[in-house]
């Protein structure tokens, strides 16, 4: 009984590390999914294909530190966010494709559903596409029967933790941090609010049983399945932000900034969500505000794929590097609209200041500093919301291998950014709340002392230059909103 | 058998010179001089290369720097960023696991260039040293280097009284052809200590190295031995973890 292993089920494929006592990484697995695209905004996931990668990384990752399940303490569960899944209870067979958070063909009921702060202060959340509870209305009104056989109890709703509970251990479960996605659930009872579940119209026996985000859930192969957190609140347990004023970014393909809160909701008046970070057993609720930037990663990867001048996601750097600064150009990826703070669905990308001097080096820079910029104004969003300045920003995430991206990050926000030593915070989160729930770990003390710093990086920017490089971004950003017009699709 | 080809050499020699300088670009009459050719020779030797991409002039009637296409046909070429980001996950583990500051470099002329650096998991307060050179020859990421690689020229400077000489250095080599991982003590540093073992791409070839460093007292039973073997076997893992992240392994 000598390690953790967690589940990352996520957005492009589901992985499994297996942790040791101090934290460090044993073994890794990871298989992808394919990525469904039937119309032009719509991304489907295969749930039955996932199930199968699940219990194929889960397999491998033991078979390379040559491991049996009797070696493993328990299972953790952390997940792509508000992927909605429905599925027949008997068969277990998913009654159609999970709808994946980016996917928007719920706009239209979005739009209908009216004024975007009418669910806020109940669920947290501003009236969008992402959130599960238009996902499976989509769902009822559009699969043929599904209505009637959710008013009969015959199939479950669920978002891919509740899916892989259920699948693991048979119970029909979901955690409050994934639940507080679905714009079903209340913030203050952290159960289905009897409002929300009316004004979106949905059959109360099909969604699972709302449970702590650490507990013994049930077993596979006869090992506790015994937590599930969303990706991002996973990552901020795995950074062991556990104090309220505590917080980190996660850089993927979005970037998501998670502030700890304490024990109650605070609303937000800069378009920041309130959500659950976590909870502990019966342990009161932490919230978190959170800031979510769509386009980080994905910016170097259409670099990568769509413009081609580089090869593999790090040659960014050594592109970056090839010049001292961006030479006036900014790039505002607005690909879909802006996010926090701004909420621009009318927004899309430019590539602001180009003259003849602009070479690709000064591309390459304008896409990495697009990341700092992003979080910036995150940033001022949540200082200005809980009314203390951040100190330090802690890091994780693929993109903190790229040193001139974090050193610029430290310069534009002026705090230093802090890498923890295990990058791996989301599974490492899951890891965490699993191994407290079954005695692994004694206290979230003890998962605090784990936490070591791997990389610093102090501000070193002129004051001017911050000022003046912020300004020049700012105006960038002014050149984006209101492109899109009401003839366009 | 015909001789050497002239013109190849010299083309090889004004690609090593680029090389040397990084980012860094050189015009006509820089690299005349450097290599003592004649200007005329050196572009036309230049407009060739240019041609097939092995160097790049971005301003028109300006200076020289190597192209992308040469980049993308090196055989053991890795991108040093590339190799941090394959290598930082195992890194973490290392650092985790053996208690100290872990660092992957490769071989830059006669240095070795940290390409990153994890802190030593103790929160004390430490500079991050990714981009710094260290001396080949005094550090175990160095012997692993050229023991695999090739030796570099230059002038062997000693930093303590325990910095090898050339003879003692080529028994160190070949000691690490054999063992498949190097190490130094007290020869950077008095009272440090370091361990290194290679890491491997596709094709076996040896692009860097992965080791720890630290006081001889926590690395070695006693400051006179060579390191514990328990930490041996951390850097090989983390190293082989690497390689097979870079698809230098199969299993």
């Amino acid at each position: 009984m000598a390690y953790i292993a967690a589940i990352d089920q996520g957005t492009t494929s589901s992985r499994c590390i297996v942790f040791d006592q101090s934290g460090g990484i044993v073994s890794v697995a990871q298989r992808e999914h394919r990525q469904i695209f039937p119309k032009p905004g719509w991304v489907e996931h295969d749930a039955s294909e996932i199930w199968t990668n699940v219990q194929s990384v889960v397999r491998d990752a033991l078979a390379h530190a040559s491991l049996s399940f009797a070696d493993i303490a328990a299972f953790g569960i952390t997940n792509q966010r508000e992927t909605t899944v429905v599925w027949d209870k008997t068969t277990g067979e998913p009654v159609h494709n999970a709808i994946v958070w980016q996917d928007t063909r719920t706009d239209a009921l979005i739009k209908q559903l009216g004024d975007q702060d009418r669910f806020r202060e109940r669920s947290g959340l501003p009236l969008a596409t992402y959130f599960s509870g238009p996902k499976l209305r989509w769902l009822l009104d559009n699969v043929s029967g599904l209505r009637e056989r959710a008013e009969r109890g015959e199939v479950l709703f669920g978002t891919m933790d509740t899916w892989l509970i259920w699948n693991l251990t048979g119970r029909h479960v979901t955690d409050v941090t994934n639940a507080s996605r679905t714009m079903l659930m209340n913030l203050e009872t952290l159960d289905w609010d009897p409002e929300l579940v009316s004004a979106l119209d949905v059959p109360l026996a099909m969604l699972p049983e709302i449970r702590s985000s650490s507990e013994v859930y049930g077993t596979y192969e006869g090992v506790p399945v015994a937590s599930a957190l969303g990706d991002q609140q996973a990552a901020l347990f795995g950074q062991t932000c556990f104090e309220p004023g505590e917080g980190k970014c996660t850089y993927g393909t979005g970037a998501f900034l998670l502030i700890n809160t304490g024990s109650t909701p605070v609303q937000s008046q800069n378009g920041l969500l309130t959500t659950v970070g976590y909870k502990i057993g019966d342990e009161p609720a932490a919230y978190a505000l959170e800031g979510a930037v769509a386009v980080t990663g994905a910016l170097v990867q259409w670099f990568r794929d769509k413009v081609g001048l580089i090869s593999s996601a790090a040659e960014i750097e050594t592109l970056a590097r090839t010049v001292d600064d961006n030479g006036g150009a900014y790039f505002v990826p607005a690909f879909s609209g802006l996010f926090a703070p701004h909420w621009r669905s009318d927004a899309r990308g430019v590539i602001a200041g180009l003259t003849g001097y602009i070479s690709r080096g000064h591309l390459a820079r304008a896409v990495l500093e697009a990341s700092a910029w992003q979080t910036r104004e995150v940033v001022d969003a949540m200082n200005a919301d809980s009314g203390v300045d951040l100190t330090t920003l802690r890091v994780d995430g693929g993109m903190t291998a790229n040193n001139l991206l974090m050193q610029f990050l430290s310069d534009v926000l002026d705090v230093p950014v802090v890498r923890p030593i295990v990058a791996e915070t989301t599974c490492l989160g899951a890891a965490y709340a699993a191994g407290l729930a079954v005695g692994y770990w004694s206290s979230t003390d003890e998962l605090k002392a784990n936490w070591h710093k791997a990389a610093e990086w102090e501000p070193s920017m002129e004051p001017a230059a911050r000022a003046r490089g912020y300004r020049k971004w700012k105006k960038a950003v002014e050149r984006t909103v209101g492109w899109m017009d009401e003839d366009d699709d | 058998m015909p001789g050497p080809i002239q013109s190849i050499q010299r083309a090889a020699e004004v690609l090593k010179l680029l090389a040397h300088g990084g980012a860094h670009q050189l015009s006509v009459g820089e690299i005349a001089r450097a290599l003592d050719l004649a200007k005329p020779t050196v572009h036309g030797i230049l407009r060739t290369l240019q041609e097939v991409g092995f160097v790049e002039q971005p301003v028109e009637g300006g200076k020289y720097r190597l192209g992308a296409a040469l980049f993308q046909i090196g055989t053991s070429y890795l991108d040093g960023n590339e190799l941090r980001a394959k290598a930082l996950n195992w890194s973490d583990s290392l650092a985790v696991r053996a208690r100290e500051a872990v660092r992957v470099g490769v071989l830059h002329g006669k240095h070795v260039l940290v390409v990153h650096h994890v802190f030593r998991p103790d929160n004390s307060r430490q500079t991050l040293d990714t981009g710094a050179l260290l001396p080949w020859h005094a550090t175990a990421l160095g012997k692993v280097l050229v023991a695999f690689g090739e030796w570099p020229d230059g002038e062997l400077r000693r930093f303590t009284r325990h910095t090898l000489d050339e003879a003692g250095l080529r028994a160190a080599l070949d000691e690490t052809l054999v063992r498949d991982w190097a190490y130094d003590l007290h020869e950077l540093v008095e009272g440090e200590a370091s361990i290194a073992a290679p890491i491997r791409d596709g094709r076996g070839a040896v692009v860097g190295a992965v080791g720890i460093s630290g006081p001889v007292e926590r690395l070695c039973e006693s400051p006179d031995q060579p390191p514990r073997l328990e930490l041996v076997s951390y850097v090989r893992e983390a190293a082989r973890s690497v390689s097979r992240e870079l698809g230098g392994l199969s299993w």
